[in-house]
């Protein structure tokens, strides 16, 4: 009995060893610097499995590109050098909020103009009903509806 | 008129997804346009596979055209590619210059004794540093260099005869235009 329970005991902490094993930690100097390095790392994309920040990926790559960011960050460098230092060689393709300039007005402001047209059209065929039908609020002669 | 404004919303948004569809399927989604093209290589002094004392530089490769193929014998797709690059790529005539990825040296050198060793001179970036300098993000990578040591092409992943007819020909065919 005694030696199951030690058995199960044993098989719930092999995931605690494959973790510890796993992880390498940086040596930050500070918390902050730590916070900072986390913040960025999960602005940033992958370039190798792309739907993953480089602080989640498991990727090589990713694993290089944090030791990349970890060591400029020790550098002294700002969060702005590093974004182009990663931009120059991977391009924005890394950075997970693209900077506001023409190329990307569409993706910044398209929504935004969907939208002002939606509530234009709205705003028309309110007023066009309010004047075919001055008497609001009596659903009863509704008929004509094809929405 | 307004009984046909949902048809046509709906013909609208079915001609926008039926677009997004055709439009993936054109080309490689993991693919990423490396902002390198026609910006000079970065400069990179790497030991030589298997003679750690020797390096080879940007420098020393200036002067003439050249191939760079990212390579790793870790790498699946590059077994797939190697018999390209033993085959068609030499016959185009350009020096091929090995760039060991991340790898062990004797791993990859019992690699390159496998499956034949296609190169011209190999530089070894074993921790990835140099690779990050060029955008390299997964093997296999093929570079075209200029001789003013430019990045004229990038290919992302094996190399097919497909890829030489449509993108290396026209790439090379390019340099000769230039050339005097």
């Amino acid at each position: 009995m005694i030696r199951r329970a030690l058995l199960w005991l044993a098989l719930c902490l092999l995931p605690v060893v494959a973790y510890t094993q796993a992880i390498q930690p940086l040596p930050f100097h500070d918390r902050a610097e730590e916070v900072r390095f986390q913040k960025l790392t999960s602005e940033l994309r992958c370039p190798m499995c792309q739907n993953e920040t480089l602080a989640d990926s498991n990727a090589p790559i990713a694993h290089d590109l944090r030791r990349q960011v970890f060591e400029m960050i020790q550098a002294g460098k700002s969060d702005d050098e590093i974004k182009t230092y990663l931009v120059d060689r991977y391009s924005q393709f890394v950075l997970y909020k693209p900077p506001v300039e023409p190329s990307t007005w569409l993706l910044w402001f398209g929504p935004l103009a969907l939208l002002a047209a939606g509530a234009v059209v709205v705003a028309v065929q309110v007023r066009r009903r309010a004047r075919q039908n001055p008497t609001v609020g009596t659903p009863a002669n509704d008929t004509e509806d094809d929405w | 008129m307004s009984r046909l404004l949902p048809l046509i919303g709906f013909l609208l948004l079915v001609g926008l997804f039926g677009f997004g569809i055709w439009w993936n399927t054109q080309h490689d989604q993991r693919e990423i346009a490396s902002p390198l093209i026609d910006k000079p290589a970065p400069a990179f002094a790497l030991p030589v596979l298997g003679e750690p004392s020797r390096t080879v530089d940007k420098a020393s490769l200036l002067g003439k055209p050249y191939f760079l193929n990212v390579f790793a014998s870790w790498c699946i797709e590059c077994v797939h590619e190697h018999p390209m690059l033993m085959t068609d790529m030499k016959r185009l005539g350009l020096p091929i210059v090995g760039f060991n990825y991340k790898d062990e040296p004797e791993a990859a050198m019992a690699w390159l004794s496998e499956h034949g060793d296609p190169f011209d001179v190999i530089v070894a970036d074993r921790d990835g540093r140099a690779g990050i300098d060029f955008g390299v993000y997964a093997a296999p990578e093929t570079f075209l260099i200029d001789a003013k040591g430019v990045i004229r092409y990038k290919r992302i992943g094996p190399i097919t005869p497909e890829v030489i007819e449509k993108e290396i020909r026209p790439a090379l065919a390019a340099l000769a235009k230039e050339a005097p």
